[in-house]
């Protein structure tokens, strides 16, 4: 199977690729990790005029960790952030995201940036990024904007991105008290796309109080979704299992799931109350390692 | 377009269209047609190569990405004809039926074994998650790289 004809530059600057897209207009389509766009050229469901790569830019490659929080560069890939053990400690539901993205071979080449530039309803990282508050920031030749995930996530394969914007960044805030975080996916066989996916990120202050809370969904929605109403639940309060139950059900109510061969509409709705309900008490049990488990 | 890559450490020009697939310049501009297609699909990492040595789905990624990068492929395992110690520990624990999936095997293993000397069977199985057999069942496979593991040991000691 071959892609149909396109051209290519490997742009060797940001600057470039943001001129070639201004002057090539929507024909032209950026080319990061290529673990989407590719095997969609190659069933002709994309034919663009132009590819213009961005994948080696090294104002892109890497991240910053500062006092405010963590700023991703566009080409940071699946696999950089299954192994960063550094961000352990303030992000770990970044590793632990990764690691359920496709297999290892597309984790070596997809990126983050592209996986939310793509805006497939079942990828991980909108449900994952939303939990975490991020933020992405978009470029053209003439104009910087920087909006809330929330924001940048439109509708089923659609975000704000114009055909001349590039995704530079996504930051995401430092977490106010000790973070915890964790990834539950249901698929069908290793390496494929979520039935359902839940991310849930919870910020406790030292007296074990819930200071901030992030939800997200994946494969529940035209786009992953943010739980806001069981966020609010969870804030203010210790972790305990009333809350979670409380959390658990709200988060099932903000999923909008539709019935497809992998599940109907009431077993996603399920599984998502079960994921929530699950993740929540891991993250509890992971916070009072003193205590132990307790049911 | 014109690239030079290095190809199981020879430098190599081509001239291809940019929609070219890397799997494609190895097989059929270079003859080097022991990378297989099985999918064409992204899911059955057939076609798994080194680039850079990082084990990707070489029918995923373009010839034009390739160019002033290195790829490795089965070619390159063998040494002066002797084989690899991944590749005899597979024939010798039966690790293949058809073969088709086991260049991707090989490759994707090659890299395991550069990051961590000494795995585990769960860290095998993850390693190999994105190849898929259709024979073997993987237990053979995983015995073969967990034993080629132990070979290699031996022969760098
Ligand atoms: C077999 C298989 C299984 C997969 N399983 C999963 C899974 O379980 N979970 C999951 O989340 N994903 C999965 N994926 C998708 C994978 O995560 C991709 O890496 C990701 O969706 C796209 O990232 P990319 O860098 O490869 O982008 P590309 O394929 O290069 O691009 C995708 C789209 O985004 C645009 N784009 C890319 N980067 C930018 C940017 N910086 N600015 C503007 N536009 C940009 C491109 O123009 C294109 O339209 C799977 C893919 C495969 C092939
Ligand atoms: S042929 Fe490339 S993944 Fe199957
Ligand atoms: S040996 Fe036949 S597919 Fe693996």
């Amino acid at each position: 199977m071959f892609p149909a004809p396109f051209g290519y530059v490997r742009a060797e600057s940001l600057d470039e690729a943001l001129a070639v897209l201004a002057r090539e207009g929507p024909g032209a389509k950026i080319l990061a990790g290529g673990q989407s766009l590719l095997p969609m050229m190659k069933l002709r469901i994309a034919e663009p005029a132009l590819l213009v790569d961005i994948h080696r830019l090294p104002a892109l490659t890497g991240w910053q960790e500062t006092a405010e929080g963590l700023t991703l560069g566009a080409v940071v890939r699946h696999s950089q952030l299954e192994r960063a053990e550094a961000l352990q400690e303030f992000y770990p539901l970044l590793g632990r995201t990764a690691r359920w993205i496709a297999d290892p071979l597309v984790r070596n080449r997809g990126t983050v940036a592209g996986s939310l530039a793509h805006a497939d309803p079942a990828g991980d990282w909108g449900a994952a990024l939303l939990a975490l508050g991020a933020s992405v920031t978009l470029r053209s030749l003439t104009r910087t904007r920087e909006l809330p995930l929330d924001a940048f996530l439109v509708d089923i394969f659609t975000t704000a991105l114009e055909p001349d914007e590039v995704l530079t960044a996504i930051r995401i805030p430092k977490p106010a008290g000790r973070p915890f975080g964790t990834y539950l996916k249901l698929e069908r066989k290793v390496g494929d796309f979520a039935v359902v996916g839940v991310a849930v990120n919870v910020v406790l202050d030292a007296r074990h109080t819930v200071v901030e809370a992030g939800i997200g969904l994946a494969g529940v929605g035209p786009r992953a979704l943010r739980a806001p109403a069981a966020e609010a639940a969870l804030i203010g309060h210790p972790l305990e299992s009333g809350g979670i139950r409380e959390a658990a059900a709200l988060a099932a109510e903000a999923a909008d799931p539709v019935s497809d061969r992998r599940g109907s509409r009431a077993y996603k709705r399920n599984v998502v109350r079960v994921f929530v309900e699950r993740g929540l008490k891991a993250l509890a049990d992971e916070s009072r390692p003193e205590v132990g488990v307790t049911a | 377009m014109e690239i030079a890559v290095t190809v199981n450490g020879q430098l190599r020009r081509a001239d291809v269209e940019p929609r070219t697939l890397l799997v494609y310049l190895l097989r059929e501009t270079f003859g080097l047609t022991g990378t297989h297609v099985g999918c064409d699909t992204t899911h059955c990492g057939a076609c798994t190569v080194l680039l850079d040595e990082v084990p990707v789905k070489s029918c995923t990624v373009l010839a034009v990405q390739a160019d002033g990068s290195s790829v490795m492929t089965v070619e390159g395992l063998e040494t002066d004809g002797r084989l690899h110690p991944l590749q005899s520990a597979f024939s010798d624990h039966h690790g293949l039926q058809c073969g088709y999936c086991t260049p991707g095997m090989l490759m994707a293993a090659w890299a395991l074994l550069r990051e961590t000397p000494h795995p585990q069977p769960a860290e095998i199985r993850r390693a190999l998650s994105g190849n898929l057999c259709r024979c073997t069942g993987y237990q053979n496979i995983v015995e073969a790289v967990a034993d080629a593991a132990q070979r290699m040991a031996q022969e760098v000691g």
